[in-house]
């Protein structure tokens, strides 16, 4: 009776399954075509496009960052104000203080590192939620930024940098999309064809079953956090490149977006896994839509309105995925 | 007998009187025609092997399953209706404790007294500091010094019992009209040490010295020779007996619960025990456990059995360091870990597999494919010059779910989307794969259908014909007498008793269990020669 499912290549092709996987794929090009066929001067313009590709990639590194501890079970509310200390060290040591821009980007990386650190100790070593203690982290290092930086926005920076971000383009888009295609990619590889990876995923669904299977689960969380500093100081650092200055507010900004790709991005490619191209789609998606709109004449509060809007929807679609069951990110 | 008990007891119409109560599940008779009568004032027990009927009564009585047609439920001298309506246990007055006791640890004694009133009652302006006045009348009227400020998880495990055991007498007060009422008490001494268990008799005589029925439902004799007036023993769903608990001695207790029959025939067991020595343990000490010291042998499947509360079911926690142990050694092919020190990696480095009883929440992750659940164990083995090759990963789940008779046998499926039997088989092939040295497993057919059970049976001895030590702890005397080689007997944290050969059947099991309180430790040195 059960003979055409017990041969193995019999199955037919799931596709409800690939569906919900490209729902958000088809999405972005139907907003990207309603866009084009409204304005399509404007938006098609290739000026537009590569702006659009470049200009977001500094998000699509966030996210790629936050999706590390997400898909160990943790969060981390402290990746903005991570970025915006990578960038404010990089325009202090290297404009004010004359510091070589290779050594200023180590310093940079290496303050990424601590924070993951103590990130990593409150939470694993006195077991507070991750939500509260990187709360708390974020808002002091956001204290550091104003501090160092004395509240006001440095410039300066060797251009250096900027032509290796920004200016530097490849089919007419700038180098720093290559470098978040290149973290995806890495990413993907990591989460879906390492036992890392595999280790990972377990000690972020089951913390009991990781641990009797023999995964040191502390450990892994230990590295997640660290990793996610690391990269959100990078992120800070490709900011600069972007901009050509630091200033001590403007990458907080990018917190609620961050959160809203990587759980839209939960919903699409490897549905109701945070997944590295997942996430990539989601941003664009997020910018297309914001871009669209704006150039519609729609007022800037529609920023607010999209990334809040989609942050809730997306969790909400990742629930229907889940089949409702409660969500546990403890 | 039943006639001269009668007439100690004041006031005429029993509080409980429940006749002709039968339950059916599918095609197996669990209740056939039992009745129970408590009178006002009595404490009365209720015994039987698991599987006896025990629980499926008591559940009907709560109102969880719908008896028979033909049930007749009589209290105080009137018809009350069957199945049980929704909240009609409590109206009736009916109280039950359970052995998890339903208090909230976090709140305090308080507040839990007052809990059901306050999910079913809006009251604004709560006096908090009369609550506790009337908490601590109510304590005093029973001789119980309790803080009705403390929070309940400062209070000792006893203390915590009694606040149930008082909140479900007060309910059942209020329910009903003056000193009527009726109180089931569901195995609530397992896990109480000696001078606990006595406190709470105190208080359940001084509860039934108020005109009250108990039920105290428990495995042990001691107990209810001490503390009830009566018993009333199912067996295999019928009515063993009811008999004045006095008048019976231990062994009498055992041939009404294990009964006289012969017991089914089973291939002898041979002794494996001239074998090499796959894992010996040495003085073990942790939670609930004692000094246990055992060893088991290449191929050997040895049971770890007792009442609740024995300490058998941590033996295997413990050796994997899933629990931490106080003190003791293990040795498994050649390594020697302390037990006080390691952790579950050193465990499964060391070839030991453990198969936890909490199967989504210890042993396997129910949101994640059975692929994915399957595989981990083994990835190493999966890595090509790309990383995990997915379809070799998925071809091994599949042909394990093949092998282990998986259904449906779909490893993109998650675990979550098996019945409980086929998510163990999945669970046992995860672990079976790596071919460990010894394998644990604790309670590893809970919830498992017959059919299921007899295929995990299978793959456990084909895997101890290959050599794999096997642990098994248990409390289903049936499934242990049908796989293992050997049983040790476990109380108070102690290996008491150890059954080989042809005693491992599972009258011997069962009755090895209920004499297992009054029998003394063996040496760790008798067993390990």
């Amino acid at each position: 009776m059960s003979e055409a499912t017990a041969t193995p290549g019999a199955a037919p092709i799931n596709w409800k399954r690939h569906a919900e996987a490209y729902a958000l794929v088809f999405a972005l090009v139907v907003l990207f075509c309603v866009f084009g066929a409204l304005k399509p001067v404007a938006f098609l313009s290739w000026a537009n496009i590569s702006t659009m590709l470049g200009s977001q990639s500094v998000l699509v590194f966030l996210t790629l960052a936050l999706i590390i501890p997400l898909t160990a079970g943790d969060f981390d509310l402290s990746i903005a104000a991570t970025l915006t200390l990578g960038a404010m060290m990089v325009a202090v040591l290297n404009a004010q203080m004359g510091v070589p821009l290779p050594v200023a980007m180590v310093c940079a990386i290496g303050a990424g590192a601590v924070i993951g650190m103590v990130n990593a100790w409150f939470v694993l070593y006195f077991r507070i939620h991750s939500l509260i203690v990187t709360l708390g982290t974020g808002t002091f290092i956001n204290g550091i930024v104003l501090w160092i930086s004395g509240s006001s926005t440095i410039s300066g920076i060797d251009p250096v940098l900027v032509t290796y971000v920004v200016v530097t383009r490849v089919f007419g888009i700038p180098l720093v999309f290559y470098y978040a295609l290149t973290l995806a990619i890495v990413l993907w590889y990591v989460f879906g064809y390492t036992s890392l990876g595999r280790r990972l995923l377990f000690v972020g669904r089951g913390r009991e079953v990781a641990r009797l299977s023999g995964i040191r689960v502390d450990r892994v969380r230990f590295f997640c956090f660290i990793a996610s500093g690391m990269i959100s100081a990078t992120t800070g650092i490709l900011y600069v490149g972007t901009i050509g200055a630091a200033d001590p507010n403007s990458g907080n900004t990018f917190l609620l977006p961050a959160f809203a790709a990587a759980f839209l991005g939960a919903t699409a490619i490897n549905p109701g896994r945070f997944n590295a191209f997942g996430s990539l789609i989601a941003v664009y998606f997020l910018v297309i839509g914001i871009t669209g709109l704006s150039m519609l004449g729609i007022q800037t509060y529609v920023q607010n309105l999209f990334y809040g809007g989609a942050l809730v929807t997306a969790v909400a679609l990742s629930q229907l995925v889940r089949k409702r069951e409660a969500q546990d990110f403890s | 007998m039943s006639e001269a008990f009668r007439r100690r007891h004041r006031g005429d119409a029993p509080v409980l009187d429940v006749r002709h109560l039968s339950k059916r599940f599918g095609n197996q008779l669990v209740l056939d025609d039992v009745g129970l009568e408590v009178l006002p004032g009595e404490v009365h027990g209720l015994l039987g092997q698991n599987g006896s009927g025990k629980s499926t009564l008591i559940k009907i009585l709560a109102g969880f399953h719908d008896p028979e047609p033909g049930a007749e439920l009589v209290m105080y001298g009137e018809a009350a209706r069957l199945p049980m309506p929704a909240g009609g246990a409590r109206a009736l007055g009916i109280a039950f404790v359970h052995q998890h006791l339903a208090l909230i640890p976090s709140l305090t004694v308080v507040e839990n007294l007052r809990l059901n009133d306050l999910a079913t009652q809006n009251r604004v302006a709560i006096n908090w500091r009369r609550e506790a006045e009337k908490a601590r009348a109510t304590f005093a009227r029973f001789d119980l010094a309790i803080d009705p400020r403390a929070r309940i998880q400062d209070l000792p495990q006893v203390e915590r019992a009694l606040v149930a055991i008082v909140r479900a007498f007060e309910e059942v007060k209020d329910a009903t009209a003056g000193g009527r009422g009726l109180l089931i008490l569901d195995e609530p001494t397992p896990f109480l040490p000696k001078a606990g268990v006595e406190q709470l008799f105190l208080l359940v005589k001084s509860i039934a010295a108020d005109g009250a029925g108990v039920i105290f439902v428990s495995h042990d004799i001691d107990e209810i020779r001490e503390i009830t007036d009566r018993a009333t023993i199912l067996r295999d769903g019928k009515l063993a007996g009811t008999v004045v608990s006095k008048d019976v001695d231990h062994d009498g207790f055992i041939e009404l619960i294990v009964g006289r029959k012969v017991s089914l025939f089973q291939s002898a067991k041979p002794d494996l025990t001239a074998r090499p020595v796959a894992a010996r343990v040495a003085s073990l000490s942790g939670p609930m456990v004692e000094d246990v010291g055992f060893a088991v042998h290449e191929g050997e499947i040895v049971g770890l059995t007792g009442l609740i509360g024995s300490g058998a079911d941590r033996v295997p926690s413990l050796l994997y360091a899933a629990q931490r142990a106080r003190a003791g050694t293990f040795s498994v092919g050649g390594t020697t870990l302390d037990l006080a020190t390691i952790l579950p990696e050193h465990a499964m480095a060391a070839g030991i597999a453990f198969l936890p009883a909490d199967r989504l929440g210890a042993a396997g992750v129910g949101s994640l494919s059975i692929t994915d659940n399957i595989s981990l164990p083994v990835l190493s083995d999966f890595m090509g010059a790309f990383g995990l090759s997915w379809p070799r990963l998925t071809e091994r789940a599949r042909s394990l779910g093949r092998d282990y008779e998986v259904r449906p046998n779909r490893p993109e499926l998650n675990l979550s989307a098996l019945s409980g039997g086929n998510a163990q088989k999945v669970l046992l092939a995860k672990w079976l794969q790596t071919e460990p040295t010894l394998l644990m497993l604790d309670e590893p057919t809970q919830g498992v259908d017959v059919g299921a059970r007899q295929t995990l049976f299978a793959a456990l001895n084909g895997a101890a014909s290959k050599g794999t030590a096997i642990l098994v702890a248990s409390t289903d005397a049936e499934q242990l007498a049908q796989i293992c080689h050997r049983v040790l007997v476990f109380a108070g944290g102690r290996i008491v008793d150890i059954l080989s050969g042809d005693a491992v059947t599972k009258d011997r099991i069962t009755e090895a269990c209920l004499k297992s309180t009054t029998l003394t430790a063996l040496h760790p040195r008798e067993e390990a020669a």
